[in-house]
């Protein structure tokens, strides 16, 4: 038995390259890594050194003000390298995988016969805390406290996002096993957000937790459009986050004892030739994961590890983020274009109708990332109320992050957002501004201000 | 295209931090800006794709709108010359007329706008901003055609630097400028922005004006109307003749006396129609401000007096006379000095219909209250989004109390 919720507000963006939904080979590469910049508010303490043997799950470093939560690599190998950006910030630990595929044995058990310490203290050990999130801020959770309510989203509404249902097809057991060991972790409840209409969907016989469905636009998938609907986090309150992709992986660890973040991983945009599911390991070296399958252009090309909403821009070179299952491949926008604001613009995205393109609506567009104009104050209102449906008025809050105002900041609901809730009104804003930079900068100054 | 992109990358190092223009880099980057959209992409992390929208096709799709209303004035203004002057001559000859008084009173407000607006861009260091391209043609459309040049340059200059520079610029000035720059000139100059002789080019110079016309607006002669004439033939309109009286469909086509821009309600209304389609102007606004004006005006009918006469006019009237939708579709829509709340815009709209309407009818010194009530409207948005945050910020404290 499950509610309905109806999202009204928000936008699905029609992107050329969805992925085809059968899983095509999966991938391997010779380089993993784990990147200590994937994760929010980190200051990496290192473990493991250049050339040590390590497993799946051996631990590479840990967050030196919460000392018991570790980063574990993701494949069994050597530490090739500890490479460091400016100031010395450390941007990735690099693993040559050796292809054995060992991992490090954790407790392998039903959690439902777990206690609570031991569930929690198997998640630290094997590296698979990071993936427990917490609101406020969007940061990894606090293994010392106790959340209100743990909230699973098991669909990702972002434009050419894998299709979860896809996903976890094959991996529901993993699904409920990690399911019932969140269960244990909190005294409420665990919510899962379920994509409304797939009569199929697995999720609805997901045991130990409240189903509700959800339908509507893109930011639907997203958890805090979620939380804000079912029951929004208050001042004081903390409640913990997962995707589904995620708990697959907290369920592996409790049904075969191991550490294996393999993920399904859509391969999607405009720039792939053929963009399909492929089953690979979490941090595996882009260039591989895409061989053979990028279309040649004159442009340039942009990686996104993640959506285009919310991803970060990556080289070839670099590796998958610790949080995605989806590479996006569109092409860059660095061409100036003459009295680009004056033409009539047909084929152009816009969800204002100043443009002609609302004369082509289905049609699946093809976005490069050009910035589309230059950088202004604050001007258009109401312009975000049309994207963003949590109960919050978004412009205000991000006026009040910006002047730096604590109490507003408190006040206007700073502790139910994460940036991700803010990306669509960061595609749609006439004055583009940096809006999930900026929600994050807020988040930090809280983190700071409260101690 | 490509010999002027390539020109413009050829002289741009010149502007670039070191070059021998470095000091003028903002003023060359909003011309190459306004060339070209630049090869900016999104930055590494956040959304990688973005809306087309960005500042300068939102004003260009006001600046379009606002097309119509200027077109007419131009032939409005010819065609209240010649018809005051008794003369018929043909529709090309109205508007060459008008379009030679209206055209230098744009340039000069283009030009003493926006050369002001250039030396804060060279002091401040940042890219022009767009604004003052919908304030420099507002401007023009909202003053009598037979306005001082001079004039015009002086209060729109004065409104560009205290409306808005001195609080940052776009996007942070708290009155309309364009409405500044009216309220600058109506104050500092009362005897070239009313009364009935500066609506119509020349009637004020009077050579060859025919005998007993009068270029009272409608606006003035409602104000003007007895009660002995009101008993006996309720409101009555004349075009400048005693003898030609003029209705309601008139005054909604525009040919009538009055600023440049805002006689013709249908030209407006084509100008609404694509704000509101476009999206860029908020109907909620339009619409409350409609409904401010009927309730005020029903309400004067009510409780009309044989003291002011005025208050009997019929509320629909006052849609189509002076600059009420002028006002309301293209001034009280700018989004930056209305309420910013989806729901403060609703009681910011209302709230400027019936001041509009309360100070045209009572104010017994100026006939028209459009200027005033969005001026006073702007300086309360503030308060009004004020409320509105409070109540969605004691909405979750309640959340909390609940538990």
């Amino acid at each position: 038995m499950s509610d309905l919720i109806r999202i009204k507000k928000g936008l699905d963006i029609n992107l050329e390259g969805k992925a085809e939904r059968n899983l095509s080979e999966t991938k391997t590469s010779v380089f993993y890594a784990v990147k200590p910049t994937d994760f929010h508010g980190l200051t990496p303490k290192v473990i493991a050194k250049p050339g040590d043997e390590v497993k799946a799950g051996t631990p590479l470093f840990y967050d030196k003000y919460k000392p018991n939560v570790l980063f574990t690599s993701p494949v069994s190998g050597k530490i090739s390298a500890i490479n460091r950006g400016e100031r010395r910030k450390i941007l990735e630990f690099v693993v040559e995988a050796d292809g054995k595929n060992q991992s490090e044995e954790f407790v392998k058990s039903n959690p439902n016969e777990l206690s609570r310490e031991v569930i929690k203290e198997n998640l630290l050990k094997s590296g698979c805390w990071p993936y427990i999130l917490q609101r406020p801020f969007a940061i990894i959770a606090n293994p010392n406290d106790i959340p209100r309510d743990i909230f699973v989203t098991t669909f990702n509404s972002a434009p050419l996002a894998p299709d979860f249902d896809f996903v976890v097809k094959d991996d529901f057991e993993n699904f409920q096993t990690g399911i019932n060991a969140l269960r244990k972790l909190t005294d409420g409840k665990i919510y899962l957000g379920i994509k409304a209409g797939q009569i199929s969907s697995l999720y609805k016989t997901t045991a130990n937790a409240e189903k509700v469905e959800f339908s509507g636009p893109h930011p639907v998938g997203n958890v805090g459009t979620q939380i804000n609907k079912i029951k929004p986090v208050n001042k004081g309150e903390i409640v913990w986050t997962l995707n589904a992709t995620e708990v697959i992986i907290i369920g592996r660890l409790f049904n075969k004892g191991i550490y294996d973040p393999t993920r399904i991983v859509a391969i999607t945009g405009s720039e792939v030739i053929r963009p399909a599911y492929h089953k690979a390991i979490s941090g595996i070296q882009i260039e591989k994961l895409v061989e053979n399958n990028i279309k040649t252009t004159d442009g340039e090309i942009r990686y996104i590890s993640g959506n285009v909403l919310t991803g970060e821009k990556v080289s070839p070179k670099n590796f998958l983020g610790f949080y995605d299952s989806q590479l996006t491949i569109i092409p860059e926008g660095n061409e100036p274009e003459f009295l680009g604001w004056g033409a009539p613009g047909f084929g152009k995205f816009s969800i204002s109708r100043t443009f002609f393109s609302w004369l082509n609506k289905n049609k699946e567009l093809k976005i490069n990332t050009n910035l589309r104009g230059g950088k202004r104050p604050f001007i258009v209102t109401g312009e975000f109320e049309k994207v963003f449906p949590l109960d919050i008025l978004p412009m205000q809050l991000l006026k009040a992050i910006h002047v730096k105002d604590l109490d507003l900041m408190e006040e206007l609901g700073i502790y139910e957002v994460a940036e991700e809730d803010f990306a669509l009104c960061e595609v749609i804003n006439t004055s583009k501004i940096e809006i999930q930079k900026l929600v994050r900068e807020g988040f930090e100054f809280m983190i700071k201000e409260l101690g | 295209m490509k010999g002027l992109r390539k020109y413009i990358e050829k002289i741009k190092p010149r502007f670039e931090k070191g070059g021998k223009y470095e000091n003028w880099h903002s003023v060359f980057e909003s011309f190459e800006t306004f060339l070209f959209v630049s090869g900016e992409t999104a930055p590494k992390k956040g959304a990688h794709i973005r809306d087309a929208i960005d500042s300068k096709r939102l004003m260009s799709v006001v600046v379009i709108a606002l097309i119509p209303a200027m077109l007419f004035g131009m032939w409005n203004s010819g065609y209240q010359h010649f018809l005051s002057l008794g003369q018929n001559v043909a529709f090309f000859q109205e508007f060459w007329h008008g379009f030679i008084k209206v055209l230098p009173i744009i340039l000069v407000s283009y030009i003493a706008g926006l050369g002001t607006e250039f030396v804060f861009v060279y002091i401040k260091k940042k890219e022009i901003e767009e604004g003052f391209l919908v304030s420099g043609l507002l401007i023009p459309l909202i003053v009598p055609v037979d306005i001082p040049l001079w004039m015009v340059a002086v209060a729109t200059i004065l409104a560009v630097i205290f409306g808005k520079e001195v609080f940052g610029g776009t996007g942070m000035n708290i009155v309309n400028p364009a409405l500044l720059t009216r309220a600058i000139l109506f104050f500092a100059y009362p005897s070239k922005m009313s009364g009935d002789k500066i609506w119509i080019s020349g009637l004020e110079k009077g050579t060859g004006i025919v005998d007993g016309f009068s270029g009272a607006t409608p606006l003035a002669q409602a104000a003007s109307t007895t009660h002995e004439q009101l008993t006996q033939h309720g409101f009555q309109f004349f075009d400048g003749f005693k003898e030609n009286a003029i209705n309601f469909y008139d005054m909604f086509m525009g040919w009538i006396p009055g600023s440049i821009g805002e006689t013709s309600t249908l030209m407006i209304l084509i100008g609404a129609a694509i704000l509101l389609y476009t999206g860029v102007a908020s109907w909620k606004i339009m619409l409350s401000g409609l409904v401010g004006a009927a309730v005020m005006g029903i309400m004067l009918n009510t409780f009309a007096t044989p003291t002011n006469p005025y208050m009997a006019l019929p509320f629909y009237y006052h849609y189509v006379m002076g600059g009420f939708a002028f006002g309301l579709v293209f001034m009280a829509t700018d989004p930056v000095s209305a309420a910013q709340t989806e729901r403060g815009k609703w009681i910011y709209g209302f709230l400027i219909g019936v001041m509009a309407i309360l100070i045209r009818v009572l104010n017994p010194a100026y006939p028209e209250g459009m200027m005033l009530a969005i001026l006073l409207m702007n300086v309360f948005a503030p308060l009004i989004d004020y409320y509105v945050i409070r109540g969605n910020v004691s909405k979750r404290l309640k959340r909390v109390k609940v538990k």
